[in-house]
């Protein structure tokens, strides 16, 4: 077995989706009795922004931290990149390259902006501790490129003013930012975003995805995201998984996900009578 | 200048010295309890261990003798060196303080990951015994000198410049000026390593939040290896000071006990707090000695160091650099 293989194509906006980057396989996670994801499959391309999405409870969040490495499936297969990935923990998925952040942010409240964001440099960071120590040169020019990198997202995401702030002092709209980009320092081959939107006011929603889109089209970064706003997802995305109680019940471009009976019944309810 | 006065100035200064003493042993507890919410009780058994180690390494006696005598009816004792150098010793007892860092993460903590911390406390506490069992079967249970070649007794170069001064001279250990430089270096180096390394960041990642940091790729299992093996490496550093002042044994241990005021004073979070905390406890229970003790019978200092942690308990929990406890409702 292998995954699945597309043709590349060129989007309207002239994005390129790739081949298969990442494939979910008959996924089934449990907790004790209670079925969190029932035998769910879907793929994720190179390049694109992908969508998964519904109601509360829908376990949208149980599937990220599965991609993520957070929740280790009873059944099903995860390939990334060609190979299928054996079970591995949270450290090791981020090292592959997964990188996210958390519906309810996970930050270093402790650090300055600066500092969290660095730490998203940590396994850029060759030189051992003794390097340091001996070599000052080249821990210094290591440190130096780091550095930049850092700059250069911090520019990106326009969050110059808050560089030296304790991150604990910031508002909730800026500590999603600061999350994010910490993410994107690590410059991963996929991008998790868990409910990025989510408590956000409308304009902060829209700075949001402005960031999401912009991200995706300067850095050629695949983004997987977690919502439960419809609106909001349907505008970004380039396909769109929705879940309901465990299992898929929709998977497609917003625009077929749209027009689908089910996804509709689940979203709005059905008529009983 | 008066009489009083300059006996003040000799007790502070001796005071400022044990103080520093005390922080040595509070900085293991700060490492640990930072990175993992752990208070870890069995820090001064750490040093108690850490010194019988580096003395049976230095006199070349074989660990476990009694044991293997007993069990295969020989009469093991030395091996067939007997005085390893100091540096080689020292070396060679943070190799085996990694070892028990490694093995304390692989057996005991390892499976208690989410417990809660009063969990966690028990089995610093379980810990503590083993450890100081494991120690005595080790090393044996007399009481040994350590001696790694540090100066000791009184310093005449002050002696002589204060009795210039003053016409009366002070009485300082060299000992404790060399436990100062040494702590000095100690906190200059943890600090350093916790801002510029790789390792020392991940540390500090780890400390804020657990979640995040796995999320940016840290391993929690090798961090609290590291912290658990900095807290043996300074609590050797504390064994070694403690153990050329006093000698190696069992009582050593208890000087976990005078860690916990300063701590209390100090903050349990605070590298900074705890040489502040110490320097706040060896200077206070030094002068009030001196100035009431006399009135009421003297040996305050036994007491007086829980007395003041006790008034700070009251008035600022969280201790003087202590992390603020909000509590949202």
């Amino acid at each position: 077995m292998s995954m699945m293989q597309y043709q590349p194509y060129e989007t309207e906006d002239g994005r390129t989706i790739g081949n298969t980057l990442m494939e979910m396989k008959n996924i089934t996670l449990r907790f004790g009795g209670v079925v969190a994801i029932k035998d769910i499959s879907f793929d994720i391309r190179e390049g694109e922004i992908r969508a998964i999405i519904g109601p509360n409870g829908a376990g949208k969040s149980s599937m990220l931290n599965v991609v993520s490495g957070f929740y280790n499936p009873q059944e099903g297969e995860v390939w990334f990149r060609g190979e299928k990935r054996p079970q591995m923990r949270p450290f090791e998925v981020a090292r592959l390259g997964i990188a996210r952040t958390f519906q309810n942010i996970a930050l270093f409240d402790g650090m300055s902006v600066l500092d969290n964001i660095m730490t998203g440099r940590l396994n850029f960071m060759k030189s051992t501790f003794v390097d340091q120590a001996i070599w000052w040169g080249k821990a210094e020019r290591e440190e130096t490129a780091n550095r930049q990198k850092a700059e250069e997202i911090i520019d990106f995401l326009e969050i110059q003013a808050i560089r030296k702030t304790p991150v604990g002092r910031l508002p909730y709209g800026l500590k999603k930012r600061v999350e994010l980009a910490r993410a994107l320092v690590a410059e991963p081959k996929l991008l998790l975003l868990d409910e990025p939107m989510a408590g956000m006011n409308v304009e902060e929603k829209e700075d949001m995805s402005r960031f999401i889109l912009d991200v995706n089209d300067e850095f050629g970064t695949t983004i997987a995201l977690i919502e439960h706003d419809m609106g909001v997802v349907m505008d970004i995305s380039d396909r769109v998984v929705v879940m309901d109680y465990g299992k898929k019940i929709g998977d497609g471009t917003p625009d077929e996900v749209r027009s689908n009976q089910e996804v509709i019944d689940a979203y709005l309810g059905v008529a009983h009578d | 200048m008066p009489d009083n006065l300059i006996f003040a100035m000799e007790v502070t200064l001796n005071g400022l010295m044990t103080g520093v003493m005390y922080a040595l042993v509070a900085l293991g507890f700060v490492l640990i309890y930072k990175a993992s919410g752990i208070f870890n009780y069995s820090q001064g058994v750490m040093a108690l261990f850490a010194a019988m180690t580096l003395v049976g390494i230095q006199e070349g006696r074989v660990p476990f003798s009694h044991l293997i005598n007993a069990i295969f009816g020989t009469s093991l004792h030395n091996f067939a060196w007997n005085s390893v150098p100091a540096l080689l010793a020292i070396l060679l007892t943070v190799a085996v303080m990694v070892l028990f860092a490694w093995a304390v993460q692989k057996f005991v903590f390892g499976h208690l990951v989410g417990q809660e911390p009063i969990i966690l406390f028990m089995a610093t506490i379980g810990l503590a015994y083993f450890l100081e069992g494991m120690a005595d079967l080790m090393w044996g249970s007399e009481i040994r000198t350590l001696d790694v070649g540090l100066p000791q007794g009184l310093n005449t170069v002050i002696d002589d410049t204060t009795y210039g001064w003053f016409g009366y001279g002070f009485f300082i250990d060299n000992l404790d000026i060399v436990a100062s430089i040494v702590a000095a270096l100690l906190v200059a180096g943890l600090v350093a390593f916790a801002q510029y390394t790789k390792q020392g960041r991940a540390m500090r990642a780890v400390a804020d939040d657990h979640q995040a940091a796995l999320s940016v790729g840290i391993s929690l299992n090798f961090v609290w290896i590291l912290v658990w093996s900095l807290a043996g490496f300074v609590a050797l550093v504390a064994g070694i000071m403690w153990g050329s002042k006093s000698g190696v044994q069992f009582s050593l241990s208890l000087i976990a006990l005078k860690a916990l005021p300063v701590l209390m004073l100090g903050g349990f979070t605070s590298i900074p707090g705890a040489i502040v905390g110490g320097l706040i406890i060896g200077v206070g229970e030094a002068l009030f000695e001196f100035a009431v003790g006399p009135m009421i019978g003297g040996a305050t200092e036994n007491w007086f160091a829980y007395v003041l942690a006790l008034i700070f308990l009251v008035f600022r929990p969280q201790g003087l650099f202590g992390e603020k406890i909000i509590e949202r409702v």
